[in-house]
């Protein structure tokens, strides 16, 4: 599973991209977001307030309840400034 | 109906692109134009540029969804989206809604629609350079707001309509 970081995520996290094994018990983008965070201080610093993460599953915003299975590409970002 | 949907780091020709809208048809009596301009400053601070960072592939895909959705609640001949992406200074162009109709109503209506999403929902992400380094443009609460008026009625007021 390919996962995907931008603007101040991707700083703080220190990459763009990553492939990753899915843990089984990872189940929810939830879930995704803490088990990050427990990976190391970048990504704990990255979803430190998960509530400013927004989160999109092969090219699609869904929500933090949102299941993971048969995802392939997941992608972390803050909210939007476009336009 | 038309759409164009374009992101690319170079400046657009407002007027080319609109004139492309209406050039040879019968049915086109409104076009209505908005383009997004890079301001001298951002939260009451001077800026010598701003750059956009993008999703390649979600952009776009976002910004068709937003352009299917409007196709069906207005009667549209066409629709263009350009944005850009990339370093761009303060008097350039950002990006570019332009929507035709037989009427003004749909035009006005649909590139108003395109726009509130387009802040909230196009993974986009400004950075502005300012005197005392580079910082992350935050989203406006304003945004939010004006992209919730759009969401589609309740069924009574729908069968209303």
């Amino acid at each position: 599973m390919k996962l995907r970081y931008f603007a101040w995520v991707r700083e703080r996290v220190g990459k763009t991209e990553e492939d990753i094994e899915l843990p089984a018990a990872v189940a929810t983008v939830s879930d995704l977001l803490a088990w990050l965070s427990s990976r190391g201080e970048d990504y704990a610093h990255a979803f430190a307030n998960p509530k400013v993460i927004r989160v999109a599953i092969d090219r699609s915003h869904v929500r933090p309840d949102s299941a993971l299975e048969g995802a392939r590409e997941i992608a972390f970002f803050p909210p939007m400034t476009g336009g | 109906m038309t759409a164009t949907v374009r992101l690319q780091r170079e400046p657009f020709d407002t007027a080319a692109e609109a004139a492309k809208l209406s050039r040879g048809r019968g049915d086109v009596g409104a076009l209505v134009t908005f383009t997004g301009i890079c301001r001298g400053e951002e939260a009451g601070e001077p800026i010598s540029a701003l750059t956009l960072e993008h999703y390649p592939g979600m952009a776009e895909a976002e910004i068709e969804r937003h352009v299917a959705e409007a196709r069906a609640r207005w009667p549209l001949t066409g629709v263009t989206v350009i944005h850009r992406y990339g370093r761009i200074t303060p008097g350039e162009d950002i990006m570019l809604v332009a929507t035709a109709s037989a009427h003004r109503a749909a035009a006005f209506a649909a590139a108003e629609f395109l726009m509130d999403f387009l802040k909230t929902r196009a993974p986009f992400w400004k950075q502005v350079e300012r005197a005392d380094g580079t910082i992350w443009v935050e989203a406006k609460q304003a945004d939010d707001q004006a992209a919730a008026r759009w969401v589609a009625p309740a069924r009574g007021r729908a069968a209303a309509e």
